[in-house]
C-alpha cells in the first residue's frame, strides 16, 4: 500500500498529463465521429456571446456588401410578387409546402479546415432545431448540427461530413453533394449515373428526396466532369454560388413534415441489420 | 498573489483573446493561421508548479478548440507541450538549467531560438495530425505543420520582442 502511494506521488505529474491527454484525445475522436455527441462546440453561451460581440464590430465593415445582397434579393422577391397571377384563384394554398423560414446571421465562419462549421445567432428560442437547412439568398450553405438557447452551429458545405441529395436541374438526374477538402469555391457531386447528359455550366439544385431542404434550391454550376474509375459514375466539380468565405445574413428552413416523412420511411423499410 | 501569478493570468487571458478575435480569422493564403497562444506555455516560470501548468495548458487548448469547433486537438497538443517542456529546456539550455535563471523573453540567443522552434514544431505536429485524423492526408498535415510553424515562430519572436524589448 505504502508503495502504491509512493508510486502515485512520485509520478503524479505524468499521471496528470496522461489523464488530461486522455480527455483531450477523447474529445478529438468524438469530434471526428459522425454521431452528434460533441461536448465542446462554439454554440454555448460563452463563445456565442464573444463571437456575437466580435461580429457586431465586424459587421460595419461589410455593410456595403450586405446591403447590396439584400437589395438584390428584394428585387428578386418583388419580381416574384409582381409576376404572380391572381392569388385568389391559385389551387394550391401557400403553406402546402410545409416549410417555415427563420432569419439569422453568421457570427463565426471557418473554411480553412477539413471539417468546417459556422456559428449563427439563432437558437432554440427562435425555433431552430437539429437538421434544419441553412441557405443564403444565393444558395445552400449547410444544415444545423448543434443548438443552444440563442446560438447554433452549422455543418458547412465545406465539411467532409456534409452529404446532400442534389440533382441536375435540367434533366433531374440525382447525385450526392460532398466536399473533397481542397478548394473553398468548389464542392463535388458524386454518383451521377453515366446515363445523364452533363454539360459544363448546368445548374445543380437540391433534390426532392432531401427531407432537410425544399426542392430546387440553387447550389452551383458544373465546372468539370470526371469519371470515377472504381464505380463508373460521374463525379462533377460544382462551382458554388455562395462565396463560403464571406457569409452574412442567412435563412434557416424548417420542414414541418420532416418527422412525419421519416417515421413513414422507417415504418416502411424493415430493419435489415 | 504575487506579481508573477497576476502576470501569468493576464497573459493567459490576453493571448486567448488575441487568438480568438484576430489570429483565428487571418486565413493567410486561405488556410494559414498562426497559434502564438502557446507563448503562455513557453513563458510560464521555469520553476513554477508543473501540475498547474499542465492544467492551465489543457484549458487554454480546450478554450481555443471550443472557439474553433475542432473538438480536442489543441488541448492535446498543448498538454503534450506543457509536459515535454522540461525536456526541451534540458535539450536547449543544457542539463543544469534549473540552477541558471533562464529567461525566454530576453534577447534572442541560439538556445532560446532552438527552444522556441522545437516547442512550436512539436505542438503543431500533434495539432495537425489530430486535426486531419486520416492517414491518407498525412502529407497535407505535414505541409500545414511546416507552413504554420514558420508563421507561428515569426509571430512568437516578434511578440516577445515587442512586449519586452531587449536592453542595450
Amino acid at each position: 500500500m505504502q508503495q502504491i502511494v509512493n508510486f502515485l506521488f512520485k509520478n503524479s505529474i505524468t499521471l496528470l498529463f496522461l489523464l488530461l491527454l486522455g480527455i483531450s484525445l477523447s474529445f478529438t475522436i468524438q469530434s471526428h465521429s459522425y454521431h452528434r455527441s460533441r461536448t465542446i462546440t462554439s454554440a454555448n453561451a460563452v463563445s456565442g456571446y464573444v463571437y456575437q460581440q466580435i461580429n457586431n464590430v465586424e459587421m460595419y465593415f461589410n455593410l456595403d456588401v450586405e446591403n447590396q445582397k439584400l437589395a438584390a434579393e428584394n428585387a428578386q422577391l418583388k419580381n416574384m410578387l409582381f409576376n404572380k397571377k391572381d392569388t385568389v384563384l391559385t389551387a394550391v394554398p401557400a403553406n402546402l409546402g410545409g416549410y417555415k423560414v427563420i432569419q439569422g446571421k453568421v457570427i463565426s465562419n471557418s473554411f480553412s479546415l477539413q471539417e468546417n462549421y459556422l456559428t449563427i445567432n439563432a437558437g432554440e428560442l427562435d425555433g431552430v432545431k437539429e437538421d434544419m437547412g441553412v441557405v443564403s439568398s444565393l444558395g445552400v450553405i449547410g444544415y444545423i448540427e448543434q443548438t443552444s438557447a440563442h446560438y447554433a452551429t452549422v455543418i458547412s458545405v465545406l465539411n467532409k461530413k456534409f452529404r446532400l441529395g442534389a440533382k441536375i436541374k435540367k434533366n433531374n438526374h440525382f447525385g450526392t453533394l460532398t466536399w473533397n477538402g481542397k478548394s473553398t469555391g468548389f464542392a463535388q457531386l458524386i454518383d451521377v449515373p453515366r446515363l445523364a447528359t452533363v454539360v459544363k455550366g448546368d445548374t445543380i439544385v437540391t433534390g426532392s428526396e432531401s427531407t432537410i431542404f425544399p426542392e430546387n434550391i440553387a447550389i452551383g454550376t458544373i465546372e468539370k466532369v470526371y469519371i470515377d474509375k472504381k464505380t463508373n459514375y460521374y463525379t462533377l466539380d460544382v462551382r458554388l454560388f455562395n462565396d463560403m468565405t464571406s457569409l452574412g445574413y442567412i435563412y434557416i428552413i424548417e420542414n414541418k413534415n420532416r418527422d412525419e416523412i421519416q417515421q413513414l420511411q422507417q415504418a416502411t423499410v424493415p430493419a435489415n441489420e | 498573489m504575487n506579481s508573477t501569478v497576476i502576470i501569468n493570468i493576464l497573459r493567459f487571458i490576453l493571448l486567448l483573446a488575441i487568438q480568438v478575435a484576430v489570429l483565428n480569422r487571418l486565413d493567410l493564403f486561405g488556410f494559414l493561421n498562426p497559434y502564438p497562444y502557446i507563448l503562455f506555455i513557453l513563458l510560464y516560470p521555469v520553476n513554477g508548479n508543473k501540475a498547474l501548468l499542465l492544467v492551465s495548458a489543457f484549458f487554454m487548448g480546450l478554450l481555443v478548440d471550443m472557439f474553433l469547433n475542432t473538438g480536442g486537438p489543441h488541448a492535446a497538443a498543448s498538454v503534450t507541450l506543457a509536459f515535454l517542456r522540461p525536456a526541451f529546456f534540458k535539450f536547449s539550455f543544457g542539463v543544469s538549467y534549473e540552477y541558471q535563471t533562464i529567461k525566454i523573453n530576453d534577447r534572442l540567443s541560439p538556445e532560446r531560438f532552438s527552444f522556441i522552434l522545437i516547442s512550436v514544431v512539436t505542438h503543431h505536429l500533434i495539432l495537425f495530425l489530430l486535426e486531419v485524423f486520416r492517414f491518407n492526408l498525412i502529407l497535407t498535415a505535414l505541409l500545414h505543420t511546416l507552413y504554420t510553424t514558420l508563421f507561428t515562430l515569426v509571430i512568437c519572436i516578434i511578440t516577445i520582442y515587442l512586449v519586452k524589448p531587449a536592453k542595450q
